[in-house]
């Protein structure tokens, strides 16, 4: 008897040995009663990182929890549901993707199960589909990281315009942005803490990277700039507490592009040479400009020149 | 094993990056393309006559800047009558075929193409008495096909269509003028769909192009799925007079990415321009 109990106490120890090499625990930090984020990297996404670069986390009401962006890959989602096992017993009820990039939706195959509904921008699951096969063909290449069709899973609940979710005595206030950062932009307001979830609306010391709308972008920073809140969490940098100071650098970039580019179109210019001249005056107040400033050109010099 | 069963092993493997290093060759165009088009022909490789130029690297792969410099003038008796331009290694390499005419004034010719991994670009010029020149450029891009359609995709098709044209300034008569035409469409490849879900679609992009200054033919093309998002062509014409510039454009729909066996008739647009020199 003995000897059996030793023998499972070995089996078990090797068991939970394993599964904490296979996926850690994710470090998360309280930043207001019941939200937990853990701050991602200003990092390329690439094979050391595997695409874990993101700000994700989640938020705890009195019945369940919620997960807002499950990291850049499987692994990282199951260190996130680690680390929302060891932080409540409370399951989880929801898992929203804020938008379609790989390093905010790589995790959710970890949280798929029958208590689980996924969340998102009635757009999300258009994108999922339109870079799906794209995105599983670079993840191997690129991240190092191995993906099926399976791994990305669309919204079981598509938002339009605003949709509240009941945590039990929490309700979370989420909203589907007009086409800014990319079209499926998705944004959470938990009420409770005055605490705004804005993901890739908004960037902190990362360059901001336009994959929709300059000129939506724009609107969406008008409209949150007229509010105050308490805490604001980027998707990428550090968690806020100035609203609106801390979107300034970002509006800055952004209205800096659209006043330039704009002057080069009215002179004829190109935009091989929009790409070369626009918007250097900014390269040393971010990181990562080199590896997106030139694309953000691109992408916004083929908007605009459609403005009139 | 054919190769296509074979493909989903060397991405397992992880042999792709080998792959697309091994890509800085000739073997598409010696092996295909150069029959395909030019079969029995002789074609001098030189910039000479025409340069391409692209950039080495691609910021947006889906969005590549080229240019097409033409070192002769067009003129009655000799003149440069077509450029094909070719990316090697895209699923379907035929870009484009544009034709001249000696009121193009010069052959030269600017767009943004799509380029799916390391491929050479190359243009072909064929001048009126046939003789054949080709000019090519290496480019390191990768997922241009496939790549997301433009950022904001219902923007984009609720301007389906919409056409204009750019004029520098000072426009002289009887003088080389270069102008811009700008399509805006999304020209879908038909390889960023996601064939198991519900949005699945065809390809559907702008075949063919027809520009005129006072119905006299300056740049007639024909284009295919390599071209960028909101096609934009860079070209020159004499305004020999006031008159009117104007485009016909028609575009098409077809079932598969790569042939051409099953497509829609499309629609046609048409947009014109007052030229005052």
């Amino acid at each position: 008897m003995k000897s059996v109990m030793r023998f499972l106490l070995v089996i078990s120890v090797f068991l939970s040995s394993r599964s904490l090499l296979a996926a850690p625990v994710l470090s998360v930090t309280e930043v207001a009663p019941g939200i937990f984020v853990h701050q991602g990297v200003p990092e390329l996404p690439d094979t050391h990182n595997h695409g874990a670069i993101a700000n994700i986390g989640f938020i705890v009401g009195e019945r369940c929890v919620a997960v807002i962006d499950t990291g850049g890959n499987p692994d990282q989602g199951r260190s996130l549901k680690n680390a929302i096992e060891h932080t409540t017993s409370k399951p989880v009820c929801y898992v929203i993707n804020t938008h379609v990039h790989p390093d905010h939706i790589y995790g959710n195959i970890a949280f798929k199960s029958d208590g689980v509904k996924f969340v998102g921008h009635e757009k999300l699951a258009r994108a999922m589909a339109v870079r799906g096969t794209y995105y599983i063909d670079k993840a191997a290449d690129q991240l190092g990281v191995s993906l099926s069709p399976g791994d990305i899973i669309p919204p079981d609940i598509a938002v339009k315009d605003t949709l509240d979710i009941d945590l039990g005595g929490r309700i979370l206030k989420l909203t589907a942005h007009a086409a800014a950062h990319t079209d499926n932009d998705l944004s959470v307001y938990d009420p409770q803490t005055d605490t705004l979830w804005l993901a890739d609306l908004l960037f902190l010391e990362h360059l901001p990277v336009i994959d929709g709308s300059l000129k939506g972008w724009l609107a969406e920073l008008k409209a949150l700039e007229n509010h105050a809140y308490k805490v604001v969490i980027p998707g990428h940098g550090p968690v806020v507490t100035d609203w609106p100071k801390s979107m300034q650098p970002e509006k800055a970039y952004l209205e800096m592009l659209q006043t330039e580019i704009r002057a080069m179109i009215k002179q004829g210019k190109y935009l091989e040479e929009a790409v070369e001249t626009v918007g250097y005056s900014a390269k040393n107040q971010w990181k990562l400009f080199d590896q997106f400033h030139r694309k953000n050109v691109t992408t916004a010099f083929a908007e605009l020149e459609w403005e009139d | 094993m054919k190769l296509h069963k074979m493909l989903p092993w060397v991405f397992l493997l992880g042999l792709v990056p080998v792959l697309a290093l091994a890509n800085d060759d000739e073997s598409e165009w010696n092996s295909r393309l150069k029959d395909q088009y030019f079969a029995g022909k002789t074609i001098t490789e030189s910039n000479d006559l025409i340069e391409i130029d692209a950039p080495y690297r691609a910021e947006d792969p889906a969005l590549v800047p080229i240019k097409i410099v033409a070192k002769v003038p067009q003129s009655k008796d000799r003149y440069i009558k077509k450029i094909l331009v070719l990316v090697d290694k895209n699923p379907f390499p035929f870009v484009g075929e544009f034709e001249f005419t000696p009121e193009s004034g010069k052959a030269d010719l600017a767009m943004r193409v799509r380029v799916n991994t390391y491929s050479h670009v190359r243009a072909i010029a064929e001048m009126n008495d046939g003789e054949l020149y080709m000019s090519k450029k290496f480019v390191k891009a990768s997922g241009g096909c496939s790549a997301p359609i433009g950022a904001d995709l219902d923007a984009a098709m609720q301007r389906l269509g919409k056409m204009k044209f750019r004029l520098d300034e000072g426009v002289k008569a009887g003088e080389p003028a270069l102008a811009q035409l700008l399509i805006s469409h999304p020209n879908i490849t038909g390889m960023q769909m996601d064939q198991v879900t519900r949005f699945v679609k065809k390809s559907h992009f702008v075949k063919e192009i027809r520009v005129s200054f006072n119905n006299k033919p300056i740049l007639t093309a024909k284009t295919d799925i390599a071209i960028s998002a909101d096609p934009n062509f860079r070209f020159y014409f004499v305004p020999d007079q006031a008159g009117e510039l104007k485009a016909e454009v028609t575009d098409t729909s077809c079932e598969s990415p790569t042939s051409r066996d099953a497509c829609s008739q499309g629609n046609s647009y048409s947009e014109t321009y007052v030229v005052n020199p």
